[in-house]
């Protein structure tokens, strides 16, 4: 059943009003000022989704390149630029965005159950000024200033002295937009799930889904800060001359790194748990049972997350670093197993106990447990210090985390996307072009990347443009190539499928899969206002759990757009709060921070000149507006009642 | 006329429309910006500790900061939040002149703290650019004057609000919790003044 199915007797004066106070802005203008989680969720995945084909291009003109030897399709600036943002895109343009922003954007209210996202227009801004921050990023690759110091920027190369010019200002500023993007989803998303969750959906009863995107909004505060410092100071010693990685001076090339991977490990399972998030909830609806070990898995996410800081050093085993540093980052590198191990568990009871559908989604959960249990095993190798030391900087490298991030995050995307789509556009995919696509992606990706293996073990430098036939890694890299035409023949067959399917694909209805979020409990898709009656909840799986008379909350007002805010570890309902409306100034602000953003790489003063539009639109954003009825405050009756 | 409902309801009409304190969502939201903020803090002072081990002496080239500006304005942060304090109290009432009164000693904290931040800084003794312990230390100081200067603009906007029939319902509460940033301001103010004044003497 789904919830949101006629609990009450229709009332169409209600859903009326709900549809004028939810009602999202049409037309250019009203594109701008959009600021409901549905639609800014669906353009994060789509942007993201476009940044992946563009970072997808670049990566078949490199294995073009690596072909055969001595090939000469790209020179090595053009090479150097290419892997630069290549690396960039994939990472800050498309992973996070994707998996974290996009699918946690969209979903996250709908799995809570209520209307909107916490502080919608501060999610509207993070969306503007991540596109800026990835058009800024293409366009220095398209003026032939492109980013060229690798996708981690390391200094002394990226500094001042290696690198003139604005390339790495340009990879500097990116981060920063990037990241100001992701700390701003990731305030709205925890908030969203600490206080809008929908009444009955205690702690113990949240999907696993919002634990693990609780956890990953966590790791990208205490995370997120690391790289904006590191970028920070690389861009002040390239415009305002600090020292802070001139050793001549008192500076640490190694801070850098250190600064970079304290970010950067916990950034591996910011882009990995939310792949395992969808796992979690693919699996028991499509083993049609609760999922097994959910104690289990909720706390193997949530020492992830901790234990994700605890690593960062396993990058740098090759910089000289005390052997006790060696020795414990090894430890913590290897102690990850346990909570990943337990997951994978853990759904393998799922399936084991439960009727297990193989459906499309499935299928690619299926590849993601055989792929991302290579790239999980080839960690366990690289945690042991004279292996990382043998092959660091090899292709061995390159096939690792392409199988950490292709298998860990893009399997679980697509599996996502064929999941949720029907959600999104009400329409279902067709199924064979998807099983087109997942068997020309599955054996593409092993042909790429399962190559690189050997090429790395047999001395393949990453990063070289080219290399020459007395090497002998020729065959294996034209296998490599090879690959890349069916994974780019896969891609196609996907977004065939895709706008076929949103013309002419099967009407999905609320509910297609028979599955258990709250997410299923609406229509596909869902209503401005996401769900008629906010619902109340009685287990992990609502909508499988409701009791057939499963109450209903009335009572949030439908002449403003509020929603019900509820208990961080009870969801007992608190208050009523009336949230911002559509509104243009997120965008306005965004332009006027990035336009201080990009000035400041031109010119020191550009930050400080450039803050005063900044402070104009942010005014214009906080001011208030309009006169609303006077509020009850605190010290009014304060109890929600049950009643028949 | 109410609809006939064929099952139960939680009937939530008689909920608050605001709240104060931790119940407000807007608190939580700004408890996870100070976390964010807070984490670029705890990363520069740990990256000052980190170029302590890098060098011989301490500071490296030139004599720590003048003791006095950082000590004086340390002395007014610590007594800005009396108004600070009286604004989160008066806020709930929704006396507006009592908000205004408890606004204005914030914003006038928040200018002569502005002022003498100006003489802190001139009175470094080192340049950001001669040495990466100048960089550290102007990035600390730079870092915490931002949220300052951030946060004087903020009470400002508030108090033009307190001066409008605006000042109701959650902006009573945002009036409350300006002041829970203000908090975060001077904590992070002490503890960049026991690294720059403090540990730079004594390390």
């Amino acid at each position: 059943m789904a919830i949101s199915e006629p609990i009450v007797i229709p009332q169409t004066g209600e859903q009326d009003r709900l549809s004028r106070t939810w009602a999202e802005p049409r037309g250019f203008w009203g594109w701008f000022t959009n600021v409901h989680h549905t639609a800014i969720g669906v353009r994060f995945m789509v942007t993201s989704f476009i940044f992946f084909l563009l970072g997808g291009v670049l990566a078949a003109l490199m294995r073009l390149q690596l072909a055969r030897p001595e090939n000469n399709v790209l020179g090595p600036d053009a090479y150097n630029q290419i892997f630069t943002v290549h690396g960039s895109t994939m990472i800050f343009l498309f992973a996070v965005p994707m998996m974290f922003q996009g699918f946690g954007v969209y979903l996250v209210p709908l799995v809570c159950g209520t209307r909107n996202i916490a502080f919608p227009r501060l999610n509207a801004f993070s969306y503007y000024i991540y596109v800026v921050g990835g058009g800024l990023l293409w366009v220095g690759l398209f003026l032939k200033i492109g980013a060229d110091a690798g996708w981690f920027a390391y200094v002394p190369l990226s500094g001042p002295q290696f690198t003139p010019g604005k390339r790495s200002d340009i990879w500097a500023q990116m981060i920063t937009f990037t990241e100001v993007s992701a700390l701003g989803v990731a305030v709205c998303i925890a908030t969203t799930i600490l206080r809008y969750r929908a009444p009955g959906m205690t702690l113990n009863r949240m999907p696993i889904i919002l634990w693990e995107k609780l956890t990953i909004a966590l790791m990208v505060i205490f995370a997120m800060p690391a790289v904006m410092v590191d970028s920070s100071m690389l861009l002040m010693d390239r415009t305002i001359n600090t020292q802070f990685f001139n050793p001549s001076v008192g500076g640490d090339a190694l801070l850098y790194q250190h600064l970079f991977w304290f970010f950067g490990h916990p950034e591996v399972y910011i882009i990995f748990l939310p792949g395992t998030a969808i796992i979690s909830t693919l699996v028991p609806a499509f083993s049609r049972r609760h999922i097994f070990g959910y104690l289990a898995i909720v706390s193997a996410v949530v020492a992830t997350g901790f234990l994700g800081f605890g690593v960062w050093v396993h990058h740098m085993f090759a910089t000289g670093i005390p052997q006790i540093s060696d020795s414990f980052f090894t430890a913590a590198s290897l102690m990850i197993v346990v909570p990943t191990a337990t997951q994978f568990y853990c759904w393998m009871a799922t399936i084991w106990h439960g009727r297990l559908q193989l459906r499309l989604p499935m299928l690619w959960a299926f590849g993601f447990f055989f792929e991302f249990l290579i790239g999980g095993l080839s960690g366990v190798m690289l945690a042991s210090v004279p292996v990382d030391w043998q092959v660091h900087d090899t292709f061995f490298i390159v096939a690792h985390f392409h199988y950490v991030l292709i298998g860990g995050a893009l399997f679980p995307m697509f599996a996502g996307l064929y999941y949720w789509i029907p959600k999104i556009t009400g329409r279902m995919m067709n199924d064979l072009l998807g099983k087109v696509h997942f068997w020309l992606f599955l054996i593409g990706f092993n042909m790429t990347f399962f190559t690189m293996h050997f090429l790395g073990l047999r001395g393949m430098p990453r990063r070289v443009y080219t290399y020459l036939p007395e090497m002998h890694w020729g065959t294996l890299n034209a296998i490599a190539t090879a690959g890349v035409a069916f994974m780019t023949a896969a891609v196609i067959v996907f977004l065939v499928n895709f706008f076929q399917s949103r013309k002419t694909g099967e009407l999905a209805g609320p509910n297609p899969w028979a599955a258990g979020t709250l997410e299923w409990g609406t229509s596909s898709p869902p209503p401005p206002y996401n769900f008629a009656e906010i619902p109340t909840v009685n287990g992990r799986e609502a909508v499988w759990d409701a009791e057939p008379d499963q109450p209903v909350v009335v009572g949030v007002r439908d002449d403003v757009p509020e929603v019900l805010v509820t208990h961080s570890m009870d969801s007992e309902p608190q208050y009523r709060e009336e949230l911002p409306g559509h509104s243009i100034w997120p965008f306005l602000t965004a332009i006027a921070v990035s336009i201080a953003f990009i000035w400041s790489i031109f010119s020191p003063w550009g930050i400080t000149y450039g803050a005063i539009p900044v402070v104009i639109t942010l005014i214009g954003w906080l001011w208030p507006r309009g006169s609303s009825p006077t509020p009850r405050l605190a010290e009014r009756p304060r109890e929600a009642t049950w009643s028949r | 006329m109410e609809p006939v409902r064929e099952r139960a309801v939680l009937d939530v009409s008689g909920l608050p429309e605001v709240m104060f304190g931790r119940s407000n969502t807007t608190w939580l939201g700004n408890v996870f910006y100070m976390m964010i903020e807070g984490t670029m803090f705890a990363l520069l002072i740990a990256s000052y500790f980190y170029y302590r081990t890098r060098v011989g002496s301490w500071p490296p080239g030139s004599s720590p900061p003048t003791l006095i500006w950082g000590v004086i304005n340390g002395i007014v942060f610590l007594l800005s939040i009396l108004p600070a304090r009286y604004a989160q109290k008066v806020a709930p009432t929704g006396d507006r002149g009592r908000i205004r009164l408890a606004l204005m000693g914030l914003a006038g904290f928040a200018i002569v703290s502005m002022i003498l931040r100006g003489f802190e800084l001139a009175n470094l003794n080192v340049g950001w650019q001669e040495s990466a312990y100048g960089s550290i230390v102007w990035s600390i100081l730079g870092l915490h004057t931002g949220h300052l200067i951030t946060e004087f603009i903020e009470t400002v906007v508030i108090l033009c609000v307190a001066f409008t029939d605006k000042m109701e319902g959650s902006r009573l509460a945002d009036v409350a919790i300006n002041s829970d940033y203000w908090y975060f301001v001077v904590i992070t103010a002490v503890l960049s003044d026991f690294v720059i004044y403090g540990a730079t003497r004594l390390l």
